[in-house]
């Protein structure tokens, strides 16, 4: 055999090893899709499913990516940031042209469950049907009704703008073929009808996990890890683990207060801020009763995370300390107090905060240099404001301050770095 | 409040770093529709959306009141800098405006005093040179925008850099009267369709 036959038939081996690799790939995009009636007659909509619809795009906070700052209630053209790009959400409103009026129920479900468009184009994920593919057949159904109650809006919607490969169906489909497998919720029989409803709303369309969970390098998240907490795509906020009581675990608290921060955004030892702030005005606050309990309880049974070892006390930067004393005196004792006591309802304490002592200092850096409110609700409809310092301490002045507090009053966060201080 | 006071001022009269905006006294009708437009991206400062992102109509309307009730003396201006011709020209086109290019004066709608007008009309004095000039930049560039109809839009574009410094410069320059308040109302009415004396939803 020649050395030139030899290199067609390696080459005819790799071209069927590339068409089955394909194919498997394929294959796995269409797993789990049911057959989508592309004629199927006009969606006769109950205005019970309709209302529920309306209910169930307030849990899935849908509007809070699907509507643009100022702009017509969901009709898309948010921009989502990511690794890879900006993705840009669609306009969901029944507009023939640039919504969904010319879907139907199938449609909508099949983008739900399997993340693939009408047109049959696969979805990015930033569109969470790696969460929304547990959530019911019937659920999805109203969600679709409420959908189309709304008034369309002529809204094209904007072409992402995702860097090469990411931006080819091919390398969706790959992504897809790796890391995501439609599925459906199962009840858990050993537990309570409570604890499943949670379940299913913490991590079906609640979708928590796309900010309190861990993504890997193709920003894939974890479902076997859960809520371990990582920080958001694309924005230097860090989501907090769910399931760490050094974190923002919840099992030590009373099921009560857990409800109330969901529903109110504050209470007596915490408050939320950045992006939860947005889930709370935006979502959870307009939850009932019944669904938030249901979410507390499921959220308190997660099995925790171990504490972690306490570390070596760490070396003392006195003079970076020092400065941050200073600086701590002049702009944040005023509300804060000497001791970091904080007023209560008024002024969050910052001694033995364990926001202010998370490993993650993302947040801290945020809030000095952005400020921010907590979200107004009914029950908080005057949340107390932090204000931002951006424009007063540079990024060494929020590295020393955010070192002093991290290091007072038996506080036991780590030093912050400048390099930490200047993320944005 | 306690958010706004870093840049603000402790009492919403602002501080001395060059470019904040008082607060007080202003028409409270105006300062709710400012903070609304911050929050729903017709006004463009990341920091005010960040901060307003998730708060309510009523509650920006509770803070715009309480600003709006102040009543806090203004301290003196600086002293200008430009020339007497860029101040007089300044001074022209508050008053008198350029009808040759349409541009109507600026006390025909801020009041002849310059103090605004309720309640949606906001006085033009005592403001930094910089937030005045930077305002009137951002209506040409249409970084900043009113619900419709937008009148100080239409104005805002057919404004150029001579005139923006101009006026910027002579408005910083003014003494503020001591019982200076928002006008109760423009004597000869709205003479251009205005969201700002419109209802407020």
């Amino acid at each position: 055999m020649t050395g030139r036959r030899l290199l067609v038939r390696a080459l005819l081996a790799l071209a069927v090893l590339l068409a089955l690799l394909a194919g498997a790939v394929a294959m796995l995009n269409l797993r789990g899709e049911d057959p989508v009636d592309d004629h199927a007659g006009p969606f006769a909509a109950t205005p019970g499913q309709i209302e529920r619809g309306r209910y169930l795009a307030l849990a899935g906070n849908c509007a809070g990516c699907h509507t643009a700052r100022g702009g017509a209630a969901y009709a898309g053209g948010r921009g989502i940031q990511t690794p890879f790009g900006t993705i840009f959400a669609g306009n969901l409103t029944p507009d023939d042209a640039t919504g969904i009026g010319r879907w139907n129920a199938d449609h909508f479900w099949r983008a739900m469950h399997n993340g693939r468009s009408r047109d049959g184009r696969l979805l990015y994920p930033a569109f969470p049907y790696t969460s929304f593919t547990q959530i019911s057949r019937e659920d999805s159904d109203a969600l679709f009704a409420w959908l189309r109650s709304l008034p369309p809006v002529a809204q094209a919607n904007r072409a992402h703008t995702l860097r090469f490969p990411y931006d080819t169906q091919a390398a969706l489909a790959v992504w897809r073929a790796l890391f995501f497998r439609p599925g459906a919720f199962t009840p858990q029989p050993a537990q309570s009808a409570e604890w499943n409803r949670g379940a299913y709303l913490v991590g079906g369309l609640g979708h928590c996990i796309a900010c309190h969970g861990s993504r890997n390098a193709l920003g894939a998240t974890d479902t076997a890890r859960g809520l371990v907490g990582g920080m958001l795509p694309g924005e230097n906020w860090y989501a907090p683990a769910l399931d760490a009581a050094h974190e923002a675990g919840v099992a030590e608290w009373p099921a009560d207060e857990v409800v109330a921060l969901l529903r109110t955004g504050a209470t007596a030892r915490a408050a939320v801020s950045g992006p939860m702030a947005e889930v709370v005005y935006a979502s959870t606050q307009h939850l009932n009763d019944a669904d938030l309990r249901a979410m507390a309880t499921y959220l308190q049974t997660l099995p925790q995370a171990p504490a972690p070892a306490p570390a070596a006390p760490p070396r003392r930067n006195e003079a970076l300390l020092l400065r941050g004393e200073r600086i701590y005196a002049q702009q944040c004792a005023w509300c804060h107090g000497d001791q970091g006591e904080g007023e209560p309802g008024a002024f969050p304490p910052l001694a033995g905060n364990r926001a202010v002592n998370l490993d993650n200092p993302a947040n801290l850096v945020q809030m000095v240099r952005r400020g921010g409110y907590a979200p107004a609700t009914e029950g908080n409809p005057r949340p107390y404001g932090m204000p931002p310092f951006g424009h007063v301490l540079n990024d060494d002045d929020i590295a020393a301050v955010l070192s002093y507090v991290r290091a007072s009053w038996g506080n036991t966060g780590a030093e912050i770095t400048p390099r930490q201080a200047m993320q944005r | 409040m306690a958010a706004c006071i870093t840049c603000h001022g402790r009492e919403g009269q602002a501080t001395n770093s060059g470019y904040f905006p008082r607060l007080a006294g202003k028409p409270a009708g105006y300062l709710y529709e400012q903070l609304r437009s911050f929050r729903d991206g017709r006004r463009q400062q990341a920091d005010m959306s960040h901060l307003l992102a998730n708060l309510s109509d009523t509650y920006l309307r509770e803070m715009a009141e309480y600003f709006a009730a102040l009543d806090l003396p203004y301290p003196p201006p600086a002293p200008s800098d430009l020339p007497a011709a860029q101040l007089a020209r300044g001074k022209a086109m508050v008053f008198e405006g350029d009808a040759a290019r349409g541009i109507p004066a600026c006390a025909s709608c801020h009041g002849q005093a310059l103090t605004g007008v309720q309640p949606g009309i906001p006085g033009l004095l005592g403001l930094p040179r910089l937030y005045i000039a930077s305002q009137l930049g951002s209506w040409v560039t249409g970084d900043r925008r009113a619900p419709a109809p937008d009148c100080m839009a239409e104005v805002g574009r057919k404004l150029n850099n001579e005139d923006i410094l101009a006026v910027a410069g002579w408005l910083a320059a003014q003494p503020v009267a001591a019982d200076a308040k928002p006008a109760a109302a423009l004597p000869a009415g709205v003479s251009v369709a205005c969201s700002a004396m419109g209802a407020h939803p």
